[in-house]
């Protein structure tokens, strides 16, 4: 019977064989191909790696990618640790916690691009919220940064992924033993100190599942900085997808196994800190 | 047309040659030719192309008039060159740009067209030939069409210089580029490419996140300001590359654009909302605004348009009765009524004389003699576009299509381009 567990894991095997790891070796392969503006022209050489790491439009981009990245953490982990602290210790009966859980997932019963497009004539020159602050006397003309800037990207994204952030952290938090909560107030700790000694320190698998699900999302977007930052900012996803457009295959690959490095090796690091294998 | 689509070619064919046979009952099937002669019906041509073209309107007159079925599927510019070059059997006819047929055809995924089977070959105006609007007129700069128009024989994959017999594409519709304005928010008549960088404007204007397109609307504003003078707009070299994408640069950094566009919705939702009051804009787009209610002006300028046009081309690996319906399908297309439909859109056909035959005196003169509407334009589909009396901003076909600076490109050096575009898009 030693065959079982082989077969049970088989389908999966086979579907992440075919699905992913045939791709990723294809990507692979492509990233050292030459091309010109038609063909891709198969030969081993190093100019599209080159290309991606000698040029400082890369390190720019990269960079603006990796603070994107940085931000959108920081406010998921902000406002997602919170709802989940609330969710799971704040709400007592469990069906309640449940419905309130739900309401939490409303928004994205709609489409993501929707809820990211809807921001628009919200933010616009023209939009609802300056015209609001214009009509309170705030401000005398209408804020330009709101919409088509860093600003309106980060909004997008937190918007987009904190549900992302709520749900594994307060999946972690509602298995807490309770015994340990009401031990550590036995032994006179404040809740300050229980959150801070107990709470946290045992959800932090639950922040680096969620972290895990930020960095791989906001790290491989393009459509949200695209269509938030109006064009004008700059994602390594985009500039993969720009790639694309111009049938530079072999530098869009290149460009790819160099992001799916750094993505792997920022999970690497992530999870070197934090144990999630007693999560799972 | 979901069924077409998702049932293979052959199969279809395979279906309805059964269909036929049960049809035919007792009729006793011996001679293969005259059954697929019959089968023409069970045809389905498959055409792909941007949305500018891929007009179902035409698929449903194609079915009616010629019989078989066209199954259109619409796609970005950008996915449009990927599946010609990289699917080339999941189509039978590319409906591309003649900037990409530069990439494309080179790739052998396409078959040239024999011209002694196009009907209407000599009335095909004379831009898609010879290059010359008339015999005066000046050859525009860029992948002008006749460039990339013929090929040197039936197998060849080398674009010739002069008209050969063998054909890259048919051309569809064509147009001239210009920039859009709100003439209510802009204050001031604008007269210029370089109007578009005006620090009145600052915050205030688009332009198009195209590369390879983008990059001339840039060039026609710094020939405007006179910065520079190019050799070739659309085949710039490296160092006018760098001058160009420094001057974007410059103005980005100024704040000058208030966002860059890459669809046609986002160019209609820019200046609809009012976020930009002057931006690259394409003619649909224009007219997209206006049936809003909002003013919106498709400025002429006077150093030119920047035109672009396209045309069907045909699958490699299409042969025997597919082929014929093919042929059958071009001359369907240049004998008129597709013509009339496309210049009622605001484009320009292949074949003027007989899309004339199918306009109304008024029509005609409105779209393509620049002359004041008689009574009401309407659209093909019968919505009120313009009221009588208006004119077409830019005048009569001649003055518009006369008047091209450059066609749409794709350079030699395009690699650098787009590096040097990305310095911009990230600065």
């Amino acid at each position: 019977m030693r065959a079982a567990p082989y077969l049970l894991a088989a389908p999966l095997g086979l579907v992440l064989g075919a699905f992913l790891l045939v791709p990723m070796a294809a990507i692979l392969v492509v990233s050292v191909f030459d091309y010109d503006s038609v063909r891709l022209i198969p030969d081993v050489v190093l100019t599209n790696y080159a290309d991606v790491l000698l040029s400082r439009v890369t390190w720019l981009t990269y960079l603006n990618t990796l603070k994107y990245t940085a931000l959108v953490w920081v406010l998921t982990v902000g406002i997602g640790v919170p709802i989940a602290l609330f969710l799971a210790f704040c709400v007592q009966s469990a069906a309640l916690q449940a419905v309130l859980f739900l309401v939490c997932t409303v928004p994205f019963l709609t489409s993501n691009v929707i809820r990211m497009i809807s921001w628009v004539p919200f933010l616009g020159r023209e939009g609802l919220f300056n015209g609001a602050l214009m009509g309170a006397g705030l401000i005398a003309r209408p804020l330009d940064v709101l919409l088509f800037s860093d600003f309106a990207v980060v909004l997008a994204f937190v918007h987009l992924y904190a549900l992302f952030m709520v749900v594994p952290v307060f999946n972690t938090m509602v298995r807490i033993d309770r015994r340990l909560i009401e031990a550590a107030v036995d032994a006179g700790a404040g809740p300050w100190a229980v959150l801070r000694e107990v709470i946290l320190p045992l959800s932090k698998p639950g922040i680096a599942i969620g972290s895990v699900f930020i960095i791989t999302l906001v790290m491989g977007d393009f459509t949200t900085v695209r269509l938030m930052g109006g064009g004008q900012r700059a994602s390594v996803g985009l500039m993969i997808s720009n790639q694309i457009a111009l049938l530079q295959y072999p530098a869009a690959c290149a460009n790819a196994v160099v992001l799916l490095a750094l993505v792997l090796l920022m999970i690497a690091a992530l999870l070197r800190v934090v144990d999630i294998r007693r999560e799972l | 047309m979901a069924h077409a689509k998702t049932i293979g070619r052959r199969t279809a064919l395979k279906a309805g040659l059964g269909l036929a046979g049960a049809a035919a009952g007792s009729g006793a099937i011996t001679g293969f030719p005259t059954i697929w002669a019959q089968n023409i019906r069970n045809i389905t041509l498959r055409q792909f192309g941007t949305g500018v073209s891929n007009l179902n309107a035409l698929a449903d007159k194609v079915k009616q008039d010629l019989g078989f079925t066209l199954a259109m599927t619409a796609l970005d510019s950008d996915a449009v060159s990927q599946k010609a070059v990289t699917q080339p059997r999941s189509y039978d006819i590319a409906d591309i740009e003649y900037w990409i047929c530069k990439k494309i055809f080179p790739a052998g995924v396409l078959q040239p067209m024999d011209v002694k089977r196009i009907k209407n070959y000599d009335k095909i105006v004379p831009i898609f030939t010879t290059g010359r609007l008339t015999p005066e007129s000046r050859i525009a700069q860029g992948t002008a069409p006749h460039t990339v128009g013929f090929v040197e024989g039936p197998a060849s994959t080398k674009f010739a210089a002069q008209p050969t017999g063998w054909m890259t594409l048919i051309p569809t519709i064509y147009n001239a580029d210009t920039l859009g304005i709100r003439p209510d928010l802009v204050g001031r008549p604008i007269r210029n490419w370089r109007d578009l960088v005006d620090p009145a404007f600052k915050g205030k204007a688009s332009i198009l996140n195209i590369p390879s397109i983008g990059i001339m609307d840039a060039a026609m504003v710094m020939e405007s300001l006179g910065r520079i003078k190019y050799g070739d707009k659309g085949n710039m070299t490296r160092d006018e590359i760098e001058k160009t994408t420094a001057f974007l640069i410059e103005a980005k950094r100024a704040g000058q654009f208030r966002a860059f566009w890459k669809s046609f919705d986002e160019s209609v939702n820019l200046m609809a909302s009012g976020e930009v009051v002057i931006q690259s804009m394409w003619s649909p787009a224009v007219t997209a605004v206006r049936s809003r209610g909002i003013a919106c002006t498709y400025q002429p300028l006077e150093e030119g348009y920047r035109a672009w046009g396209g045309g069907l081309g045909l699958s490699k690996n299409l042969s025997g009765i597919e082929l014929d319906a093919a042929y059958d399908y071009i001359n369907w297309y240049l004998s008129g009524w597709a013509g009339a439909y496309l210049n009622r859109q605001g484009y320009y056909s292949a074949v003027l004389e007989t899309a004339k035959e199918n306009m109304s005196a008024d029509e005609w003169g409105f779209w393509m003699e620049g002359k004041p509407a008689q009574s009401d334009i309407k659209t093909p589909d019968g919505k009120v576009l313009e009221k009588a009396g208006a004119v077409r901003d830019g005048g009569a076909f001649a003055e518009r299509m006369g008047q091209v600076a450059c066609w749409n490109s794709v350079m030699t050096e395009d690699r650098f381009l787009v590096q040097k575009w990305n310095e911009f898009v990230v600065a």
